[in-house]
């Protein structure tokens, strides 16, 4: 039996006295594919920044090749031949490809301080080849897709002579197309016997693509194992530590006749043709489509943040044309972005800020807008028992410390406060584990009983198929199917979301 | 409680060094330590008229430095607050001495108030409508309006203001008064009110705020009005001070009124920043420049040092932010 190329034994670590990771020990087999899963705050990323030389252990020892290997710097990890993939891209958007690539090591011509160029774009297109991207090394980064620039970054970590490649969520901005590509990659880089660790929500694609799995509770290994001795129930089970008998609550209230919102015919050049459809009171409206198709453009413009070229919307018979978010807002719309840092979140400011961004007119008095703390306050409370957020966050830290799902309950409770009649999420549970995932449904459902139309836009198949009524299905900027619950069908649905086209779109 | 031993006697003070290095106040601190380890040192710094000098020469600096808070709060900046400075006091002066009698001093300070809210409508407006960085909109602004004071003047300074105008500056407690109510007003604004929320909000993150429904570009837009108001209110207090008009007054504070600023805690990128702070910042920077000037130092060197205080103090701040957020 050969060494394994990583060996975890007894890993501890705390941050200000809460242990987050009670002494881990784990092997990762050389040439072998390990699935890391587990809730947001399991211990997941704690455990790779400690790999990654972010974090120092506080115990414990990690074996790299049989030797001790504790890195102190991410150069230093990186010199050790460990590649992380992650989330966000580590890429400069402003430089080339080959630049990307070479950044820290350009090759000089002999004898001059110049920079070999030849010598870098051969060698970029010689890597390029290897992981199938068709592009010239002199390409500027901004202009790739999310799919592409991981494969850029997959790249980098081949020219560094990596052994071990880390991926973290690599596919949460991917489209379905992109996810299928990196997969093939992945393959072909477990046939060069390359140690991979593979982090991810997406349970189903661990199954599929890992030989072994290992699952992350409080810290703590909760299981680990051949990855065909699990399923996705049993990994669920074993991440949250009872059963869950159900991803989806169940829904007491059923859409209702009465039409609360009417879109027809919004048409704006290159971006939307022609949508027109209904949404009712109490209904859960889904929104299927691929990355690029328009969804987020077509919410985008609901909201009142981009211009249309023609077309109408009605809220109750009343036309909303025109309006700004502002003005929506005070009609009942809320829009929970796809980007809550960017744009659904003031990360540094505080829980009780962030809540309050929507709401702050409704607590000043009237003519010069004071603040009244004390109406804030209370509604600030009662929101924060509404969406659940974790007791242990206080109204005055900061957003930035708290976890994924928490910040996502925040953006939820700002926009709960305003009691919204049209409430528009875009990707409402990316990058948010299972547990959260429940709590927002959950508040889906009691707002639709409320009365609410919810549109609803999502990646995951499963999740719209076991969210809405109703599900509509977008392709380049074309609603091309509707379908109602009871003909919810996924090959359907993808049918229509990859149309005839699909296979033209890179040709151009 | 427990027992006191040597070890929590070190933890507590360790923590009180802490705290005090964390807190609003340590620009203040700071200060007077300063001031008191200059006092024995420098032949006139404690002296009562001395200080009445030092709160005369920060109060135009505070009330400049009032409105540049609020802009770069807003994740902005205003580099033509001293231009508004001289523009507005020779245009004011022109208008007070142009028929000589004294009733028209009224009149003057009231063009004077109207044309730096009017200037900082024109930097808001540049700003928000046509989206143009506020580095440029208002470098050009700095750059056409001092031109065009000196243009108006054929650079020369226009004496013989009211008597009635020029005590606006001179005597000490109008001059408190006009810096000070300004300044509660804005303190309040921007602790108390929805505006202030909003500055902030916008200063952290404008497109969250724009989708959470804030209305971004007119409250942009307030703060630049605000800014240029300030800076019409300090021209009167200067121009007062100095019983002058001139198209350059102000022009060696620019840097002055920017510096306080950012001393007393306002970051350069937005969202964080108050009154509080600012006053503090003017008057660390205020005292300093004036032991400098006691100790007979040159221009030079009074400069260098100055610009090492304000490194030291961009440094200091930067260490606190850091163990702030390690802290939470």
């Amino acid at each position: 039996m050969s060494t394994p190329l990583v060996q975890f034994s007894g890993i501890t670590k705390s941050y200000f006295g809460v242990e987050v990771l009670k002494n881990i020990s784990f092997t990762l087999p050389a040439g072998s594919m390990t699935g890391l899963v587990g809730e947001n705050g399991a211990g997941k990323s704690t455990l790779m920044n400690i790999l990654g030389g972010n974090v120092a252990v506080d115990s414990g020892s990690i074996l790299l090749n049989g030797k001790t290997f504790v890195p102190s710097t991410p150069q230093e990890s990186a010199e050790h031949g460990i590649a992380f993939i992650h989330q966000e891209l580590n890429l400069f958007p402003n430089l080339t490809i080959a630049e990307n690539l070479f950044l820290t090591r350009f090759p000089r011509a002999t004898g001059s301080p110049f920079i070999d160029r030849q010598t870098i774009h051969r060698r970029t297109s010689e890597l390029l080849a290897e992981i199938g991207l068709d592009v010239s090394p002199q390409r500027l980064v901004e202009t790739l897709s999310a799919g592409e620039r991981q494969l850029v970054e997959i790249a980098k970590a081949l020219s560094m002579d990596a052994r071990l490649i880390i991926f973290d969520e690599p596919t949460t901005s991917l489209s379905i197309r992109e996810t299928d590509r990196l997969f093939a990659l992945i393959s072909r880089l477990r046939e060069r016997k390359l140690t991979m660790i593979y982090i991810s929500h997406a349970l189903t694609d661990v199954l599929r693509l890992c030989d072994r799995i290992v699952v992350l509770r409080d810290g703590e290994i909760a299981g680990s194992g051949r990855a065909d001795e699990f399923t996705t129930e049993r990994l669920v089970t074993l991440m949250v530590g009872r059963t869950m008998n159900q991803l989806f609550p169940t829904r007491s209230g059923k859409p209702t006749n009465q039409t609360l919102l009417e879109v027809s015919g919004l048409t704006q050049p290159d971006v939307l043709r022609n949508i027109s459809f209904t949404l009712k009171r109490g209904e859960v409206l889904g929104l299927s489509g691929l990355m690029g198709a328009g969804r987020t453009e077509l919410a985008r413009i609901l909201f009142g943040l981009d211009p249309c070229a023609s077309g109408t919307v009605a809220l109750e018979g009343k036309s909303l044309n025109r309006l700004s978010p502002r003005q929506l807002i005070q009609r009942g719309f809320a829009f929970l972005t796809e980007n809550r840092r960017s744009e659904g979140l003031c990360m540094d400011a505080s829980v009780a800020d962030n809540l309050a961004l929507t709401t702050l007119t409704e607590h000043g008095r009237t003519t010069v807008r004071w603040l009244s703390n004390e109406s804030g306050r209370k509604a600030m409370q009662r929101i924060r028992g509404v969406v659940r957020l974790d007791p242990k966050a206080s109204d005055n830290q900061a957003v930035r410390t708290l976890s994924g799902g928490n910040q996502q309950k925040v953006v939820l409770g700002k926009w709960l406060l305003i009691r919204p009649r049209v409430f528009i999420l875009d990707e409402p549970t990316r990058g948010i584990d299972v547990g959260a995932k429940y709590e927002i449904y959950r508040l889906i459902y009691e707002l639709a009983d409320q009365g609410a139309g919810i549109f609803v836009i999502s990646s995951e198949m499963e999740e719209l198929m076991g969210l809405c009524d109703r599900i509509l299905v977008m392709k380049a900027g074309e609603l091309v199917d509707e379908l109602p619950r009871e003909e919810f069908d996924r090959e359907r649905i993808l049918r229509g979301a990859l149309g005839g086209t699909v296979f033209q779109e890179r040709s151009s | 409680m427990t027992v006191s031993s040597a070890a929590s006697v070190e933890s507590s003070s360790v923590a009180l060094l802490r705290r005090l290095f964390l807190s609003n106040y340590l620009v203040l601190v700071l200060t007077v330590l300063f001031f008191i380890s200059l006092a024995p040192f420098t032949p006139g710094f404690a002296s009562a008229n001395n200080l009445l000098g030092i709160l005369a020469y920060l109060l135009p600096l505070f009330i400049a430095a009032i409105g540049l808070t609020a802009v770069m709060i807003t994740g902005g900046i205003d580099l033509s607050v001293t231009s508004i400075i001289a523009l507005t006091s020779v245009v004011g002066a022109r208008i007070m001495t142009a028929d000589g009698s004294g009733g028209s001093a009224a009149f003057g300070l009231c063009a004077m108030i109207g044309l730096g809210v009017a200037l900082g409508a024109m930097n808001g407006l540049t700003v928000t409508v046509l989206r143009l960085p506020a580095f440029i909109v208002t470098l050009v602004s700095m750059m056409f309006l001092s031109g065009f004071a000196i243009w108006l003047t054929q650079s020369k300074n226009i004496d013989q203001l009211p008597q009635a105008f020029l005590q606006l500056g001179k005597h000490l407690p109008f001059a408190l008064t006009i810096t000070a109510v300004p300044g509660i007003a804005v303190h309040l604004l921007l602790r108390k009110t929805v505006f202030g929320r909003w500055l902030y909000a916008i200063g952290q993150n404008a497109t969250t705020a724009h989708i959470s429904g804030i209305p971004t570009r007119l409250i942009t837009f307030a703060a630049y009005v605000l800014s240029g108001f300030c800076a019409a209110l300090a021209s009167v207090l200067l121009t007062g001070r100095l019983e002058t008009a001139s198209p350059v007054l102000g022009r060696e504070i620019l840097l002055d009124i920017i510096g306080a600023t950012v001393i007393g805690g306002t970051s350069l990128f937005g969202g964080r920043g108050t009154i509080v702070g600012t006053f503090f910042g003017v008057l660390f920077l205020t005292v300093l420049d004036n032991a400098l000037n006691l100790l007979n130092l040159s221009q030079f060197s009074i400069t260098i040092t100055k610009g090492s205080v304000i490194l030291f103090a961009a440094v200091l701040d930067t260490m606190r932010q850091r163990i702030a957020r390690q802290t939470v």
